[in-house]
């Protein structure tokens, strides 16, 4: 990562152990995120990476460690609510985002939560909606969509507080080929630093340009990961073998 | 799950403005349900009827809505005339069918059945987010309305995970019998609804205080104020002081004496 940008986050030997489990979820965790980052991890399930999230967006306390957002260290509940204004965060079930009743509602619950008037927040909500190829969803009702339906508007609900970094976990989950291929067309349109959890090879490498693991607790910045795929021919046939 | 075969439509009834609707189907509902007199009661029926013709309502559903009311009417009218006091009518050995009890099996019948008809055509005329709103401005306490949206909102994924966690019973050879194990497999069930549902009610106030939910709502809905809202209000009370009149013999709701 060798940007001379702005680091937008700033996260120095975090520890996080959920109460009752004996092994910490995230042991002297350290990352340093510049504007323009556009930051894949991939790890294994239980490797901590949702906690990572939630400890940026401040739901979750780190045992120890600091973080930093646009220069400020967040420790308090207060810090974080311009963190949240500059960072949207898509969950990985869109149903736990999205729980008004009809998509403009939700699109302009975040708007409406800035203080924006309500001409304001419906103004952008269209522009978001239209962004993404939505146009004609304002009064759709939210539990009627389907699921790639619902992930777009989820994305729209984010997009509309006009964030400058996006935390995507698993954002292909449960999507069908079209509607991912639609979506890293959407992210690929977008100029918005971001860190991608996925644990889709393809997907991540055309939405990110650095990506990276995460093992016992820690991201391993020292091994970049360069995706590339070979074709060749096998004498095994069908048979298990290992590539050496 | 929950059908709203009503909510779209664009008859004159849909037209008016809900808050008026919502007002408008309390009050002669509360007035149908005080009724004692047979001429009012049946105004009051034609009345409704009259609402459920000018919203052009599909007669499909209003009869089978219409049923569920039928099948505990049928009930009442086993039940009632056999416990209630009063002159016999029917004498079958011990049995006996009270005249006063068939009256108000009668009344019990025409009341929810004309209540019915006005929430058919009044309130089920519009969606539930309509409804939410119309009852916040009539003042309800926000808090119920948004537990109102809220269950509305979520008794869809809550439904699902009930079908998931069936389905998941099944596939390993379950079939409810009246044995314990099925007892306490259902027990399970439901307990595990309830962990799920609580933790995705976490997840849902996570994700709303990260768009900066801070216990307001705020309402996109604007009214916009016609005359047709008040000739309807006007009709309407035309139809509720007629009934008081044909209940009362006159339009004082309350009788003073002296």
């Amino acid at each position: 990562m060798a940007h001379n940008d702005t680091i937008l986050i700033q996260i120095s030997g975090v520890s996080y152990r959920y109460p009752g489990s004996a092994q910490p979820v995230l042991d002297d965790l350290s990352l340093t995120f510049r504007e323009q980052d556009r930051l894949g991890l991939i790890a294994p399930n239980g490797s901590g990476k949702t906690t990572l999230f939630h400890l940026i967006m401040g739901l979750i306390k780190p045992d120890q460690g600091t973080i930093e957002v646009f220069g400020k260290k967040v420790e308090k509940p207060r810090d974080f609510i311009p963190v949240r204004r500059k960072i949207g965060l898509l969950f990985q079930d869109s149903d736990d985002q999205l729980f008004s009743p009809t998509v403009m509602e939700d699109v302009a619950f975040g708007p409406m939560n800035q203080g924006k008037t309500r001409e304001e927040a419906i103004e952008i909500s269209r522009k978001t909606l239209a962004f993404l190829g939505l146009e004609n969803f304002e009064e759709r009702i939210t539990f009627k969509l389907s699921g790639g339906e619902k992930r777009l508007v989820a994305l729209a609900t984010i997009l509309s507080m006009e964030p400058s970094i996006l935390l995507l976990d698993e954002p292909t989950t449960g999507l069908d080929a079209r509607t991912k291929s639609r979506l890293i067309d959407i992210l690929n349109h977008l100029n918005l630093a971001r860190i991608v959890i996925s644990h889709e090879l393809e997907f991540i490498q055309s939405v990110t340009d650095h990506i990276y693991t995460m093992e016992n607790g820690r991201i391993n910045l020292d091994e970049e990961l360069h995706i590339h795929q070979h074709h060749h021919v096998h004498r095994h046939g069908k048979q298990p073998h290992k590539h050496v | 799950m929950i059908e709203e075969p009503f909510a779209s439509g664009n008859s004159i009834i849909h037209r008016i403005d809900p808050r008026f609707r919502v007002a408008v189907a309390i009050l002669v509902s509360m007035e149908a349900a005080l009724l004692k007199d047979f001429r009012a009661m049946a105004f009051a029926l034609a009345g409704s009827l009259a609402l459920v013709f000018l919203a052009r309502l599909d007669l499909f559903h209003v009869l089978k809505r219409l049923f569920s009311l039928v099948r505990f009417l049928v009930f009442v009218w086993l039940l009632i005339p056999l416990t209630y006091e009063g002159q016999a009518v029917y004498l079958f050995g011990p049995l006996a069918w009270s005249r006063e009890g068939f009256l108000l099996c009668a009344q019990i019948s025409l009341k929810s059945l004309a209540i019915l008809l006005f929430f058919m055509a009044l309130v089920s005329t519009m969606g539930l987010s309509t409804l939410g709103k119309s009852l916040k401005a009539l003042f309800v306490p926000g808090k119920l309305v948004h537990l109102l949206l809220m269950t509305y909102r979520y008794i869809f994924v809550i439904g699902q995970e009930y079908d998931r966690l069936e389905t998941a019973i099944k596939i390993r050879g379950f079939s409810p019998t009246t044995t314990l194990h099925s007892y306490k497999t259902y027990a399970y069930l439901v307990a595990m609804l309830f962990v799920k549902a609580s933790i995705r009610a976490e997840r849902v106030h996570q994700a709303m205080i990260l768009r900066g939910f801070r216990g307001r709502f705020y309402s996109l809905d604007t009214f916009t104020p016609s005359y047709r809202n008040w000739i309807f209000f006007i009709a309407m009370m035309g139809l509720f002081i007629g009934t008081l009149f044909l209940e009362r013999g006159s339009v004082w709701p309350i009788t003073i004496r002296f």
